[in-house]
């Protein structure tokens, strides 16, 4: 069911439409409970209104059907609205596996973008049309917030950890990327655009733009210069467990819980190292915290990823021109 | 019988039995202190509608151009500040419940009389901070004080302020203190529960809330200040904290502090609409039960300011059913209100006007609160003017036209005269008017996308914010026009009768203003809340001369007959 609202930013991913139904349903369920209710006061204000200053009206008894019933209605009504409203939250914030990833490290006041091609921006994202965009986001300093009104989606950006959400333009434009959580200062200068193009120009966009190598070869080259090589060697010879084929895999813990490796859990591992050891291994890595950038952090992640299980045989690193539908380093 | 009424105040009252500044300073009657706290609550509320006033104006135009970005921050954060901790949560309870818990329940003082003169100090004492914080350049995090920005990056008096705001807290308990324990104990005899007016049930319920949810933040703001501090990693995760745990922290207090504001509101109205109507509120035991149900749940919703924080989807769920949970009841007490006024003598006077309001403002802020609790839509619209329109509709909205009503009602109680009723019926409406032009496009400008806290914004959303400065500069006339007309009153207005609107309650049936003790002798209370019953029906039950006595008084012709 599509609605179109006055007053509402262009309806411009998948699930923007759904928002706006909900919204509209609700807009609609005001009107009626607040029309009525206005209507019900004003006529009980005219027709009783005080006639005489010695007027005492007789007392009205409560009634028990009355008030189940102004409860029990309003209860399935709230409950519809939870459903209904829940069902869009999951959409939104369920990630789908498959998808254009996009890597955000936001600072004050700025979002900076980094493809997985290693086309960078500042406060501009290009995406294409029709496909789906997973955006992992990290900053490197206080809260922001992810805000595309025409997309109807947020998600705050948290330090210290990855937060990822996702949405599929399906109409081609320029639109408005607010921070939406009081950052500071310039707040309200860190306003970006998206922007989305139909599929042809974006190819041509992605192979205008100027890179240095995709953002797993500059994590590669990272992995190689601060030597995390010496011990993370691929053929199971060094101090440090193999991470060829690692990406996505549960692994299990020295308390003998598992974890499954994700962005998150590498992120950790190169910060504090010793906080999820892998069992067999000695807590002998040192922390990287201060060292690595939360741009580099994501080229590592990155790196990581793509010599993820399917790229194990595999250089790892393939900087194809155009981030695949079906990346095999994202596929889990 | 008839000629005992009394026309003129008797000689000594708490207003008049003692002179001198000291007399005040010192005070312990419960009603002086309400005076003084009126004082207190009326100097915030216009010192955070100046910052209003600014911020609007900044707002005119998209770009940034009355002050700076530093200061527009600034401003809305102490606008916040000020207006949250030193008139919302204080206004209805320290004003309107300190005069009028003892009187309702039949009781010469509340129970610690001493403690609370302390609570209004330590909120001076704790205002004083804030306003030392404010003069020294202010705070720029955001009334919310989320980290870690306020805990590392702000360079503003984070810690002033949070001294502030953590002293004040402690006179919000010490009033819920006193409060509880008065209502427990020293209800005159015959005042069993079910017979207490719906006010004082509704401050039960408030001041269980000050007495669980304060210490609460004030636990908040000193993990802040150590890891502001000391660098103490608690929420930075730089210093390996979670950020995000704060927001939990806070918002467990500072959710239920909405009730804290809204709960005694409600009881006002539902003086009001009974008294005013002359009825019964229909579903007393659903109204006051509803109160309870509130302060319960509204401790079980802090979740719902998190839907975008990155909490499980899972929680989110939670806290979205939780919410709609706490709809109800809100919801339950509208309808009650609503059938009060069936068959009922409903008068037109200034009190009634704000009752009328305050549920204009409540449907439409309640109603947009069901729009909030639905997860999908919630993300969208959280963090934008929206969620600004809809808890000013119901935080300010709310409180105000309850907080205003109740001292027009009251007004002839505490201060012995009469308010220009004519002038008052005006100043409601511009209020009213005001309040919808300013806070109305502020959903349109929300549903837009316009995020709050913005200095600047983009050109497409300036008319509206065009509006909504127009709006307030209405609204700010109707805040003035009381404030005039009420001062002038307390000097220039005709003297009140005991009980100037034929209404119900205890209060009614002393003099006004009261005496010191507030009765002559303490009342036996032999009727239910609110059993107002026609002439000829009391008549025949024996009980006439209960209300006769607190009847507007009038020439004695037809009563006597």
């Amino acid at each position: 069911m599509q609605v179109s609202i006055p007053f509402s930013p262009d309806q411009a991913s998948s699930y923007s439409g759904r928002v706006d139904s909900l919204f509209a349903f609700l807009c609609v369920l005001t009107i009626l409970v607040g029309v009525s209710i206005t209507l019900l006061i004003i006529y009980f204000a005219v027709k009783y209104r005080r006639r005489s200053e010695e007027e005492i009206p007789r007392p009205v008894a409560g009634s028990m059907k009355l008030e189940l019933t102004w409860t029990v209605i309003p209860f399935f009504i709230s409950m519809g609205i939870f459903v209904w409203g829940s069902s869009i939250y999951y959409t939104m914030y369920h990630a789908p596996k498959e998808g254009l990833e996009i890597y955000v490290v936001a600072k004050q006041w700025m979002w900076k973008f980094q493809h997985l091609d290693g086309q960078r921006e500042i406060n501009e994202l290009h995406v294409p049309v029709g496909r789906k965009v997973r955006v992992t986001m990290t900053t490197e300093d206080v809260i922001h917030s992810f805000y595309v009104p025409a997309f109807r989606i947020k998600l705050d950006v948290v330090p210290g950890k990855y937060s990822t959400v996702w949405f599929e333009p399906t109409k081609a434009g320029r639109y408005h990327l607010f921070c939406a959580e009081y950052c500071g200062t310039g707040h309200s200068r860190m306003i970006g655009w998206i922007d989305v193009m139909e599929a042809s120009e974006y190819q041509a966009w992605l192979s205008g733009g100027a890179t240095e190598g995709s953002l797993a070869s500059s994590g590669e080259k990272l992995f190689q210069q601060l030597a995390c090589i010496t011990c993370h060697r691929s053929d199971a010879t060094g101090r440090g467990p193999v991470l060829e084929g690692l990406f996505g895999k549960e692994v299990q813990l020295q308390d003998g819980s598992t974890v499954t490796v994700d962005e998150a859990y590498i992120r950790e591992s190169i910060l504090n190292p010793r906080a999820k050891i892998v069992a067999g291994f000695q807590p002998i890595m040192p922390t990287f915290q201060g060292q690595v950038s939360e741009e580099q952090l994501l080229q590592l992640v990155a790196y990581i990823k793509s010599i993820g299980p399917k790229a194990s045989g595999e250089t790892g690193v393939k900087p194809s021109a155009a981030p695949p539908a079906g990346s095999p380093q994202t596929g889990r | 019988m008839q000629s005992v009424a009394e026309v003129v105040p008797p000689r000594t009252h708490y207003l008049n039995a003692t002179y001198g500044v000291k007399s005040w300073l010192l005070t312990t009657d419960h009603k002086r202190i309400a005076l003084l706290y009126l004082t207190s609550v009326t100097f915030f509320f216009f010192l955070g509608g100046l910052f209003a006033v600014l911020i609007r104006l900044e707002l005119l135009t998209p770009q940034g151009d009355l002050v700076q970005a530093e200061t527009y921050n600034r401003l809305f954060t102490m606008h916040g500040v000020v207006m949250v901790f030193f008139f919302l949560i204080p206004a209805i309870p320290a004003v309107l419940g300190n005069f009028l818990v003892p009187l309702m329940i039949g009781a010469r003082d509340l129970a610690f009389p001493k403690i609370n003169l302390l609570s209004w100090y330590i909120y001076n004492v704790g205002a004083l901070f804030t306003v030392i914080a404010i003069l020294s350049g202010g705070v720029d995090t955001g009334w919310t004080f989320y980290t870690p920005y306020s805990s590392t990056y702000s360079n503003g008096n984070v810690i002033l302020t949070g001294i502030g705001v953590f002293i004040t807290g402690f006179s919000s308990i010490l009033t819920g203190l006193n409060f509880i324990v008065t209502i427990h104990t020293m209800r005159a005899p015959g005042l069993t529960w079910f017979r207490l007016p719906l006010f004082i049930w509704s401050h039960y319920a408030t001041s269980l809330i000050m007495i669980l949810g304060t210490p609460v933040i004030a636990v908040t703001i000193l993990l802040l200040a150590l890891e502001r501090i000391a660098h103490i990693g608690i929420f930075d995760p730089a210093v390996g904290g979670d950020p995000v745990l704060f927001q939990h922290l806070f918002w467990f207090y500072s959710h239920p502090a909405v009730y804290i504001m809204v709960l005694p509101a409600m009881g006002v109205i539902s003086e009001l609409i009974a008294n005013m109507s002359r009825k019964n509120i229909f579903g007393y035991k659903f109204v006051a039960f509803a109160s309870l149900a509130i302060a319960v749940f509204g401790f079980l919703v802090w979740g719902h300011h998190l839907f975008v924080s990155t909490q499980s989807v899972y929680a989110g769920m939670v806290f979205s059913v939780l919410s709609y949970a706490v709809a109800i009841p809100s919801a339950v007490k509208v309808f009650n209100w609503t059938a009060t006024l069936y068959r009922g003598s409903i008068s037109y006077d200034t009190p009634m006007l704000y009752a009328f309001g305050f549920i204009g403002f409540f449907i439409i802020g309640g109603m947009t609160g069901l729009f909030l609790a639905a997860l999908g839509v919630d993300v969208h619209v959280t963090d934008t003017y929206f969620v600004v329109a809809h808890f000013h509709y119901i935080m300010v909205g709310g409180t105000i036209m309850g907080y205003l009503g109740g001292l027009h009602y009251w007004w002839p109680k505490i201060t012995g005269r009469l308010y220009p009723e004519a002038w008052a019926r005006f100043g409601a409406l511009v209020v009213f008017v005001g309040f919808n032009l300013t806070f109305f496009p502020q959903f349109l400008l929300g549903y837009m996308g316009m995020p709050r806290r913005y200095y600047a914004y983009p050109p497409e959303f300036q008319v509206l914010n065009v509006m909504s400065s127009a709006g307030a500069s209405i609204l700010g006339v109707g805040y003035l026009i009381p404030m005039i007309y009420l001062m002038w009153s307390m000097r220039y207005g005709p003297h009140a009768p005991p009980n100037p609107w034929g209404a119900f309650g205890l209060e009614w049936r002393t003099s006004s203003p009261p005496p010191t003790q507030n009765f002559e002798q303490t009342p036996v209370v032999t009727w239910e809340a609110y059993e107002f019953r026609p002439r000829e029906e009391m008549d025949l039950l024996g009980v006439r001369d209960v209300l006769d006595q607190t009847l507007r008084p009038r020439p004695v012709g037809g009563e006597g007959d």
